[in-house]
């Protein structure tokens, strides 16, 4: 084959192929919302009722059942909101004497940030069990779940608040402090507009990450303080048909995770990579 | 443009070269350049450091929370024995290693393969990464409780009921989670975390400069050639990130276990440090089966770190 045939042949592969793996990919969704959006008993069949009618029955009953998700997803949308702000607060003064005013060595605190990531959270699920239940009696609490949930997206918002300021050009704010701007007025006026997007995109990973944390929330909480995705787990009720609710559960808590990763898109990978890669 | 930021200096020098002078420095210059730091440190130290402890601590003593269990004691290494000689928890520790490396592995190779699609300019390029980034915006416990209900099910699950569409004989009764609970669970996790890779690698493609690819074409080089020699060298820096990334959450991984087999043939080290703990209310066992999984940790995130910090400080010399 000659160079011209090969390339004409990848010009049509290639294309082919990727809307192949990506279609792949994306169908267990697409059937988890069509599943959902299925009557209970059309859900459950062999083989599946493709053409079953269509109806948001389930999603309504999540709301109108004798044990609703209101109040699991009012869970999830406080520990991870009010943690997301609690990581902000830690980590960009943290960030900021990590590169802006560097400390000494800042590098040895950046890998300490880091390690603690590293160590598996179900390592010290025990002892902060036994804290919560018997020495502080605070069991099945959404303020232990918000430091918890803190602590676990601290040091990925330390190194990715750390990437998104060492962009700021040290230059300009040298000007700026010879010029006889103040510290206040040099982080309002120049850090804070350029990192702005920084801190949008750090708020939403970790925003993300709390959201879907659910071996804590399973083991600290029973009802007061359930998250949603705990609440999912007891939708699997096997006496009757339960497959559309689940599905339509699931797709519900998986919503705000999805249009939050989408509006991050461009910087996901940044945040994801805790800032290695931009 | 991606680029690796660069902004790490080399290890920072050991103290014993430095002047005396600086010490005095550090001692009185920054404790206003340091306060910021604090809060983030001392709040991480608290809630995250501490629990270790307490769990080394509680793996050396005999403590059930069983009614008719003895009192609390010190159990010298019983608990570390208890975990190595019990299959079940031997079991743990080996599934844990084969389903990490299973997953890391083949979601690796097929994120290389789907980002160097993704690479090329074609119709509709943004929808298809669109649709390869959803699985990774899909809550892991929902994902895993819907494959595990909705995809992999005996009888109504949708591989069994394409495969009875399709005409293969008996597909109603293909029992997917029980019989092949680690390949159900491996599956799933690549469906999740390939996306994650593929994002890492796609940005290190679109990093390389296309003129160096441009000239090695004008000289000859065909696309085998360009690619192990000059794109693979290139993102191999991104694979290894995206490789040790993902290892680190993948070890960790208790949803998919929880969520799809709930633990038959395929419990993992975190899944059995929760039913020890959660069911069997063996509080020192569980905390020995903790430590061991730091220890495990330990030595993935020395080389984890030794990666990172050597993917900074090349990009640094390269300048």
């Amino acid at each position: 084959m000659n160079a011209w045939n090969r390339q004409r042949v990848a010009k049509i592969a290639i294309p082919i192929a990727a809307w192949l793996v990506g279609i792949i990919f994306v169908i267990p969704i697409l059937y988890m919302v069509l599943t959902s959006l299925h009557a209970p008993q059309d859900a459950q069949t062999y083989p599946p009722s493709w053409g079953a009618p269509l109806t948001l029955d389930n999603y309504s009953g999540l709301f109108t059942s004798a044990n609703p998700i209101t109040p699991a997803l009012i869970n999830s949308v406080i520990t991870s909101v009010i943690s997301t702000l609690l990581v902000l607060a830690l980590a960009i003064p943290a960030a900021y004497s990590l590169s802006i005013r560097p400390v000494k060595k800042w590098s040895d605190a950046m890998f300490f940030f880091l390690s603690t990531k590293m160590l598996p959270m179900v390592a010290g699920i025990l002892p902060i069990y036994l804290f919560t239940t018997k020495v502080i009696n605070m069991p099945d609490n959404v303020i232990i779940l918000i430091l918890l949930y803190t602590a676990m997206n601290l040091p990925i918002a330390v190194w990715m608040m750390r990437s998104f300021l060492a962009e700021v050009p040290p230059a300009i704010i040298e000007a700026a402090s010879i010029d006889g701007a103040s510290t206040l007025r040099i982080l309002t006026r120049i850090v804070a507009p350029i990192s702005m997007p920084g801190v949008a995109a750090t708020s939403l990973i970790c925003f993300i990450f709390a959201w879907n944390e659910q071996l804590y929330a399973k083991v600290l909480t029973s009802v007061a303080a359930q998250t949603g995705p705990v609440y999912v787990n007891t939708l699997i009720q096997t006496e009757h048909a339960y497959l559309a609710e689940l599905a339509a559960g699931a797709t519900l808590i998986s919503l705000p995770v999805l249009i939050a990763g989408f509006a991050a898109q461009d910087k996901l990978v940044q945040g994801l990579s805790l800032g290695a890669v931009k | 443009m991606a680029s690796l930021t660069a902004q790490l200096p080399a290890a920072t020098e050991p103290a014993a070269e430095r002047p005396p002078a600086a010490y005095k420095k550090w001692g009185r210059e920054s404790w206003k350049l340091r306060a910021p730091l604090l809060p983030a440190l001392v709040f991480l130290i608290v809630v995250t450091q501490l629990p270790f402890v307490a769990t080394l601590v509680m793996s050396f003593m005999s403590w059930s929370a069983q009614p008719d269990a003895p009192e609390r004691s010190f159990a010298g290494f019983d608990n570390f024995k208890t975990v190595f000689t019990t299959p079940a928890y031997r079991t743990a520790v080996l599934n844990t290693i084969e389903m990490t490396v299973v997953v890391v592995g083949v979601s690796a190779l097929l994120a290389l393969g789907i980002a160097l699609l993704l690479n090329h300019a074609f119709v509709g390029r943004g929808v298809v990464r669109t649709m390869m980034i959803a699985p990774f915006l899909i809550v892991p416990i929902a994902a895993a409780v819907f494959w595990g209900n909705g995809i992999l099910m005996t009888g109504f699950g949708l591989v069994d009921g394409v495969l009875g569409q399709l005409g293969v004989p008996g597909a109603q009764d293909i029992a997917f989670l029980t019989d092949h609970p680690k390949l159900a669970i491996e599956i799933e996790l690549i469906w999740q975390w390939t996306p994650f890779m593929m994002l890492i690698l796609l940005a290190g493609l679109q990093s390389q400069d296309p003129e160096v690819l441009e000239a090695a074409s004008i000289d000859g080089c065909n696309g085998w050639q360009t690619f192990v020699h000059m794109t693979l060298p290139h993102v191999r820096r991104y694979l290894e990130l995206s490789i040790v990334l993902g290892t680190i959450f993948i070890v960790q991984n208790f949803d998919s276990v929880l969520g799809m087999t709930g633990g038959l043939n395929s419990t993992n080290i975190p899944f059995a440090v929760y039913e020890t703990f959660y069911s069997a209310k063996d509080y020192g066992v569980a905390s020995a089966l903790g430590v061991v999984v730091v220890i495990g940790s330990l030595i993935i995130a020395t080389f984890a770190l030794r990666v990172v910090s050597s993917l900074l400080t090349d990009e640094e010399a390269s300048r």
